[in-house]
């Protein structure tokens, strides 16, 4: 596993590939997310953690673009105006009852692949996560380790900019966990954008540069993962960290 | 000319004779009936067989016709929100318990000489009878349909979405998806269409060799009071379709075994040490 360096000040130079500010999440009546204010600028691998329903998925969401939301969400977009492009793996991948092979095919020509490039990314993407072999099985009957790194390598193959990843290793034993863990350091060494939430002090402490942490749909800390670790923190925070750990 | 043969020319040329003494006793007519089916699906009678061929080709057309229409709209129904939404799933649901005979009188009114679409000359032809089957086959497609995509994509349309898929690509990739399950769907609608009697009846006018198919025979056979004859040709009518049904369920069944075989727990071989009481 490769060292784990600080580069947020490296980051904070850098514009932010997404703002958040003010932004709110409403589901019907009830309140999801309130007044959060957060930046991911590329390079980064944000970790967002609390407890069950504090809001991380959602914040997860409304950061991709994929919910309705109050208050403002500002993408950078480059010189030609296009904004980054981004991929998201689910904490249960949703795979279509076809090949490992087609689910891969599906998503980059749903991504705007070109057809002359598509098999080749597939293939490598395959190679990728140690699933070549597996090509023509159906999806839906790879183990749940299995799944979850194809479900990596459909995200991967487009090249993401930015990537979310939804407690990616959730219900997985620990070896899946650490293959999984291990292809998101590779996917991050590459350079890509990482924002993933987790229940998993550890793998927010090997994986991330930064850490989130929510309460009832509001950020209550966002710093450095050395500072998150080492320095005092509000008791709300402190106490869920006293209870992961112990 | 043997008893089968008689029957057969009843078929092709509907002259109506009463059989009373075979009505009296229904239990001697079902056995009767059983017979006169076996020996039907057994002896190839040509008179029969362009029956069910006219059956299964009106049926079979106005199926895909359906399914083309009620695949892509229950789809879109399914992934599509606008204002009114709600109103248009209940009246899809109402739909459903279409009766036929309506379906027959609209689809006469329509294609009758005085009707607007009169000039198309269709009316007593298997081209009208696929129109009214069609009719009666969108809405059972389109409901169903619709509540399959809608439940394959609660929590899974979002992934979709995700991936760059627009609503329409979603409903396409959730059929794709969801496709074994819809073969069944299109089996209800073949059987919809293959089992009605009202709307064939008015529409194709029930004419010897030209409309005739196996439901507006049976009705005629039991309107003449030949129950056995009626009744056998129910039986052929229903293996015709249960073979059907069993190509389909094979095919089912071997796209689906892989992801089957991979869930089904495998007894191990009993070791001489392990697991001994």
């Amino acid at each position: 596993m490769m060292a784990l360096g600080d580069p947020q000040p490296r980051a904070q130079g850098l514009a932010p590939l997404i703002r958040l500010e003010g932004a709110g999440v409403r589901f019907g009546a009830r309140i999801v997310l309130q007044g959060v204010d957060m930046a991911v600028r590329a390079g980064e691998r944000v970790a967002l953690i609390g407890s069950n329903g504090s809001g991380k998925t959602t914040l997860l969401r409304l950061l991709h673009g994929q919910v309705p939301h109050l208050g403002q969400r500002e993408v950078h977009t480059d010189a030609q105006g296009r904004e980054p492009s981004q991929a998201m793996v689910f904490q249960r991948p949703f795979l279509l009852r076809l090949s490992v092979w087609w689910n891969l095919q599906l998503a980059l020509w749903l991504a705007g692949v070109p057809g002359a490039q598509r098999s080749q990314r597939a293939r490598r993407a395959l190679e990728r996560v140690n699933l070549r072999e597996h090509a023509q099985r159906p999806a839906r009957v790879l183990s749940g380790g299995q799944q979850q790194r194809l479900a990596l390598a459909r995200a991967w193959a487009v090249r993401p900019q930015v990537l979310f990843l939804d407690e990616p290793t959730a219900s997985l034993d620990p070896g899946a966990k650490r293959d999984v863990e291990a292809l998101i350091e590779e996917f991050a060494a590459e350079g890509m954008t990482v924002v993933m939430s987790t229940h998993n002090l550890g793998q927010a402490k090997r994986l991330a540069t930064r850490v989130v942490y929510l309460e009832s749909g509001q950020v209550v800390v966002d710093r450095p993962v050395s500072a998150f670790f080492n320095e005092p923190l509000p008791e709300a925070a402190e106490q869920f960290l006293s209870g992961e750990r112990a | 000319m043997n008893d089968l043969a008689y029957r057969a020319g009843q078929l092709a040329g509907g002259t109506i004779l009463c059989r009373s003494s075979l009505c009296a006793n229904p239990m001697g007519s079902f056995t009767e009936s059983l017979r006169l089916a076996w020996d039907m699906a057994t002896r190839w009678d040509p008179a029969l067989w362009q029956v069910v061929a006219l059956s299964l080709q009106v049926s079979g057309t106005a199926t895909v016709i359906g399914a083309t229409l009620g695949l892509m709209g229950g789809a879109w129904l399914a992934v599509a929100r606008f204002p009114g939404h709600r109103a248009v799933v209940v009246v899809l649901n109402t739909l459903l318990a279409l009766p036929s005979v309506v379906v027959g009188l609209v689809v006469y009114l329509m294609l009758s000489r005085s009707g607007p679409l009169g000039s198309w000359g269709i009316l007593f032809t298997p081209t009208a009878m696929v129109v009214a089957q069609a009719v009666l086959v969108v809405p059972v497609v389109t409901a169903l349909t619709r509540q399959l995509v809608a439940d394959a994509a609660h929590g899974n349309g979002e992934q979709l979405r995700s991936m760059g898929a627009r609503p329409f690509g979603v409903a396409c990739l959730l059929l794709v998806h969801e496709r074994w399950a819809l073969l069944t769907v299109l089996l209800t609608a073949f059987g919809r269409a293959v089992s009605e009697v009202g709307a064939v009846m008015i529409v194709g006018g029930n004419i010897a060799g030209v409309t005739r198919v196996m439901t507006t025979t049976i009705a005629l056979e039991t309107s003449k009071g030949d129950l056995p004859l009626a009744l056998g040709l129910g039986i052929v009518l229903l293996l015709v379709v249960a073979l059907i049904n069993l190509g389909i369920a094979a095919l089912q069944w071997l796209q689906r075994e892989p992801e089957m075989a991979a869930e089904r727990p495998v007894a191990l071989p009993a070791s001489g040490q392990a697991g001994a009481p």
